[in-house]
């Protein structure tokens, strides 16, 4: 489906358009303003952030960034001059506040967790989903249907429920508070999604090339891999995409069932704190980095993506 | 420099400081894990020492009061291997000591000649014991605190203000010393205006997600004659947690909440009243004196313009303690290196620089010397508050007392559901259900 | 998790033909199909049975037992119906269940309305209007937990930016707007938060919905010279109206759901104004660690959602036939 190409009122008089198009426009603009807010206030000194009335011009600074990166300490000026001088730009920054920078924070690990966690689990759910929708699209499997509805019905269950006997089953295996364990449950989480949506994909690709490549001699399994897999693309791509943005956003299993080893960047983001409560222009810049990658996939991909978002609602 | 490239320069830095340090990690380091506070900074700064000393890397794991409770039981519950050293709080102790948490500490005292004795009394009762009053430590006191009160001398020393005080309440503007002091102060500085700002009376605590509102109510009921249980017949709560006392207390706190607090402090700790007495909120701020070392350095507020005081008294007068002793986690696969890490923090030279970074020793040898009271301005009021502390429950079910004790405060306080009577009430009646629970009554 | 609906929608929206194969008789070098298809079927199966089903399983063991994961040393005893007994007679839960289910219909509301509502307009296919959606859409694509903990500082009273816009436009004084302190305000700021990022989810459904109704029936009725307003309300609605029955039903389970950004807005205060299930079931499970009982709830939650679910679909199917 394409949004630009479908129709269901016979020909909007002009004015209408215009109309429509001022709302609509108006609300993306408003939607955005939150988004927009969280990338000016990386960019404020600290007093900025909080200054009232809230400032929308202001002289910009890294201060964010150096603070979301470092862990800093506010010490006297005789302390801070008994030290070297100042090595790096943001030791710079941070003495001129009276503070020295006592060590890395860990947002940087936290960042990776988040890279390798997301997409080992994306990896894993597509592959997995990959060959089970082929399996079911393709196959007869007994009580396929009944299984199938069981599983994604788990899903409905709040995520706080679910983690309870994972918690337990975890503390038994020595799985908890480590990337394999994360990645393991974020596949299950995804590959019945990935299942569903593939197995749309696959169905409309006609058995017809496979049979031909299978006259051909290819057995069932090459057929597979040369015929079916090119033209799924699309379809594994969409797939993919939704796996990794669900992983990519998980909040409630991350901070219940990581503490800090394999801790993705969800549940750490909301814990930067800075002399009182948060610090809220590391907390915007960490935001800003986070947000970074899924905004680019969005636009990137925003095809794939409706088409995922919309299938099966669009097929007759 | 143009302002972009300054800032392209800066992230790049940013990135690079940060990957630098973190590619020095090695398997040997050990991990500790404390709130995430001014006091954790100042020990990341501390132990550059021990590094030096002994060439063991350390990491730091912080996560805000607010989580910090659930995150690290959680870590301990899963036997997690995260943590070699924790500065676990001192309501935990219980429930780690009995379910096997932390490595009892008693030989490696013995060994290395570390007394308790060489220790305030209070911490080592608070932080190290259990069952409490026995010698059995689970932890080296590591962090004394305790709450107490900061307020804007500047404020208080302006000559209009003080007659203008002195008319309406037929006293001296000074820092209070019985809570009807406290709240009267605080009626006069609410929405007045101060060099052109509106300020407030204070800021107290009303945290809902943790401990932070039952941290601040008790902080107060304990001087108007709250008491946990029965001093002669442990768990009998009734007529005690809900005396008439506790009730007038609970009533105090939230007429002070009602009056007396800036806008929208519904759910605020330690972050958030450090937060409104930086920015100029507030003429008191009830906080616990970690919070002391860090605004008496600040630009805006600190040195001249900030002053201390000890918690205010009532029939009695008491103040609740905060405050943490470090222990090594059982499930660490670097229990020696943790060990030494201790050694070296017991030392006393150690704990003198400890102090002078914004920590609080807990070690007589430093709090007892003659200099120290006048080594700092809050020194004299930390050692007066120190001599006065309660503490919540210590037992292994103290989450589900807890919890509890927060929502029936914030249902009262906050959210202006019963009466004082009724909260107090519900409480017993929880705290029985959970005592109930464990078997104890 | 926006992609439980969206499998359901896979599932139920427009009856897809099951394809049902028919099994190549045909055996092939190598493998047989039927050996094929369990090869590539198992991995998957065994995933689940061991991060879904045996977790389940456990966990409906464990709510008959007054179990503790945080005592190991401690005995366990089977207290038969007893947690389930004390859950459904909790004032408490049900007053957590009682907000949430008003969380859930204030947000299905809001986001079907505005939804709605902008998927009609864009269905007038202005200039730029594929722009303007992908733009609409970015909300959605974001963290919970992450922009909603921003969010916090946008509602601050004095120095949010939330805060100052609501003072600019009504007079209010921004130091009396307090959204998160508020008790009755602070279930809207929840609201509000949640409408922005998923209203352009039902918004994209509507869509679909639209751009499914085949243009030969808004001909038609040009032909017998019905309104505008009439083409509205007897044919553009009912016909979108299975679409926006799904869409109500993917919000209305993940509302079900909602921790994130509850646990980061108001951690469920003031008092317990906002505290949803989820809080609740988070409380009991992981900072009191009544493992036992946490279960059981979460039992209940699972059969009450599902039950909804089910009896949702059932309407749903319904109105698909008529």
């Amino acid at each position: 489906m394409s949004l630009t190409t479908a129709h269901s009122v016979v020909a909007p008089t002009a004015t209408s358009k215009r109309i429509a198009g001022t709302i609509v426009v108006v609300y993306a603009l408003i939607s955005m303003v939150p988004l927009l807010w969280i990338f000016a206030t990386s960019f404020k000194t600290p007093p900025d952030s909080i200054a009232y009335p809230p400032k929308i011009l202001f002289q910009p600074s890294v201060e964010g960034y150096c603070n979301l990166f470092t862990t800093r300490t506010r010490q006297t000026p005789d302390y801070i001059n008994s030290l070297g001088p100042a090595t790096t730009f943001c030791d710079e920054t941070t003495r001129k506040r009276n503070m020295v920078i006592a060590g890395p924070s860990n947002f940087l690990p936290r960042f990776v967790n988040s890279l390798i966690i997301a997409f080992g689990s994306t990896f894993c759910a597509v592959f997995l989903g990959t060959l089970a929708a082929y399996g079911f699209s393709r196959f007869k499997v007994p009580l396929a249907d009944d299984l199938l509805f069981f599983i994604l019905s788990t899903r409905m269950m709040p995520p706080i429920a679910v983690a309870i006997p994972i918690y337990l089953m975890y503390r038994e295996l020595g799985l908890s508070d480590t990337a394999l364990g994360m990645i393991l449950l974020y596949t299950a989480v995804n590959v019945s999604l990935a299942v569903w949506l593939l197995k749309g994909f696959i169905d409309e690709i006609p058995r017809e090339y496979e049979e031909a490549a299978m006259i051909d001699g290819y057995t069932r399994l090459q057929a597979f891999w040369k015929t079916v897999l090119p033209q799924a693309t699309t379809g594994i791509a969409a797939t993919a995409i939704f796996c990794l943005i669900f992983a990519w956003n998980e909040y409630a299993f991350a901070a219940l069932l990581t503490s800090g080893t394999a801790q993705t960047a969800p549940p750490f983001i909301p814990a930067i704190i800075g002399e009182g409560g948060q610090d809220w222009p590391a907390v915007a810049a960490g935001t800003t980095i986070f947000l970074v990658p899924i905004l680019v996939f969005t636009i990137l991909l925003r095809k794939q993506l409706l088409r995922g978002i919309t299938f099966g609602a669009v097929r007759k | 420099m143009k302002p972009l490239s300054k800032m392209t320069l800066g992230l790049a830095s940013a990135l690079l400081a940060s990957t630098a340090i973190s590619n020095v990690a090695q398997a040997e380091d050990l991990t500790l894990c404390w709130a995430a506070w001014d006091p954790a900074n100042a020990l990341v700064e501390l132990s550059k020492d021990f590094t030096k000393e002994s060439g063991i890397g350390m990491k730091f794991e912080f996560v805000p009061w607010t989580n910090y409770a659930d995150r690290f039981l959680n870590e301990l519950n899963s036997k997690g291997k995260l943590c070699d050293l924790i500065i676990g709080d001192s309501q935990w102790i219980g429930g780690s000591a009995e379910n096997g948490h932390y490595v009892k500490l008693n030989d490696f005292f013995d060994k290395e000649k570390i007394s308790m004795d060489d220790f305030v009394p209070a911490t080592v009762v608070g932080y190290s014991e259990w069952p409490k009053n026995t010698p059995n430590y689970w932890a080296l006191p590591a962090m004394g605190d305790v709450v107490g009160w900061t307020y804007r001398k500047d404020w208080f020393e302006k000559p209009e203000l003080q007659k203008e005080f002195k008319e309406k309440y037929g006293w001296d503007l000074a820092p209070p010393t019985t809570f009807d002091q406290l709240k009267q102060i605080a009626e006069f500085f609410q929405k007045r205006e101060i060099d052109g700002k509106t300020v407030y009376g204070a800021s107290i605590y009303t945290e809902r997600g943790s401990e932070g509102v039952t941290m601040g109510v008790m902080d107060v009921l304990y001087s108007f004659g709250f008491k946990y249980e029965n001093p002669d017949k442990p768990y009998e709560m009734e007529g005690f947690v809900n005396s008439e006392g506790a009730v007038k207390g609970l009533e105090f706190y939230k007429a002070l909440y009602d009056c007396c607090t800036p806008p929208g402090s519904s759910n605020s700790y330690m972050g958030e009243g450090v937060d409104a007495f930086k920015s100029g909120q507030v003429a008191m701020h009830m906080n616990f004196a970690f919070t002391w070392p860090g605004l008496y350095k600040d630009e805006a507020v600190g040195g001249d313009k900030i002053g201390f005081f000890v918690n205010p008294k009532e029939t009695a007068q008491f103040a609740q303690l905060g405050g943490q002793g470090i222990s090594v986690v059982s499930y660490s696969e670097h229990q020696e290196a943790a060990l030494k890490y201790i050694k070296w923090f017991a030392n006393k030279d150690v704990q003198a620089k400890w102090w002078s970074l914004g920590g609080y020793s807990c070690l007589k040898a430093v709090v007892e010397d003659p200099g120290f009271p006048a080594s700092q301005p809050y020194a004299q009021t930390f050692l007066d508050s120190m001599a006065i502390v309660k503490d919540f429950w210590a037992e292994p079910s103290y989450a589900s007392l807890l919890q509890a004790s927060q929502k029936r405060f914030h249902d009262y306080v906050v959210a202006g559901n019963g009466t004082a009577k009724d909260a107090l009430d519900g409480l017993v009646k929880d705290w029985t259900e959970v005592f109930q629970d464990d078997g104890k009554m | 998790m926006t992609e439980t609906g969206l499998t359901m929608l896979n599932r139920t929206a427009d009856g897809v033909a099951r394809a049902t194969p028919e099994p190549l008789a045909r055996r092939v070098r190598g493998m047989s199909d039927k050996g094929l298809a369990w090869l590539f079927i198992s991995p998957t199966i065994l995933l689940l049975l061991a991060i879904n089903i045996f977790p389940l399983i456990w966990a409906i063991q464990l709510s008959f037992t007054n179990y503790r994961a945080n005592r190991p040393n401690e005995l366990v005893k089977n207290v038969g119906l007893s947690n389930y007994q004390r859950i459904l007679n909790d004032p408490d839960i049900w007053i957590a269940m009682q907000t949430t289910a008003h969380f859930v219909f204030w947000t299905i509301v809001l986001q079907t309305l505005i939804g709605f509502s902008l998927a009609y307009l864009i269905d007038r296919k202005f200039r730029g209007h594929a722009f303007w959606t992908t733009i609409i859409l970015v909300p959605m694509m974001l963290s919970p937990a992450v922009v909603g903990n921003f969010w916090r500082f946008l509602y601050q009273p004095q120095i949010g930016l939330f805060a100052y816009a609501v003072s600019f436009v009504t007079g209010i004084p921004p130091t009396q707007i307090e959204m998160l302190s508020n008790v009755s305000l602070a279930p809207w700021s929840i609201i509000i938060v949640d409408t922005w990022m998923w209203t352009p989810y039902v918004m994209l459904i509507c869509l679909a919905g639209l751009r499914s109704i085949p243009e030969y029936i808004y001909e038609a009725a040009e032909v017998d010279r019905a309104s505008n307003w009439r083409q509205f309300w007897s044919i553009t609605l009912p016909m979108a109206l299975p679409f926006i029955m799904l869409a109500v039903l993917f919000r209305g389970i993940e509302n079900f759901k909602m921790f994130d950004m509850v646990n980061l807005l108001t951690g469920g205060g003031p008092g317990s104004t906002t505290e949803v299930a989820s809080i609740t079931l988070k409380r009991q499970a992981f900072e009191s660690w009544r493992t036992g009982y946490s279960s059981a709830f979460a039992i209940i939650l699972f059969v009450a959602v599902f039950g909804l679910a089910n009896i949702y679909v059932k309407a749903l199917n319904k109105v698909k036939q008529r």
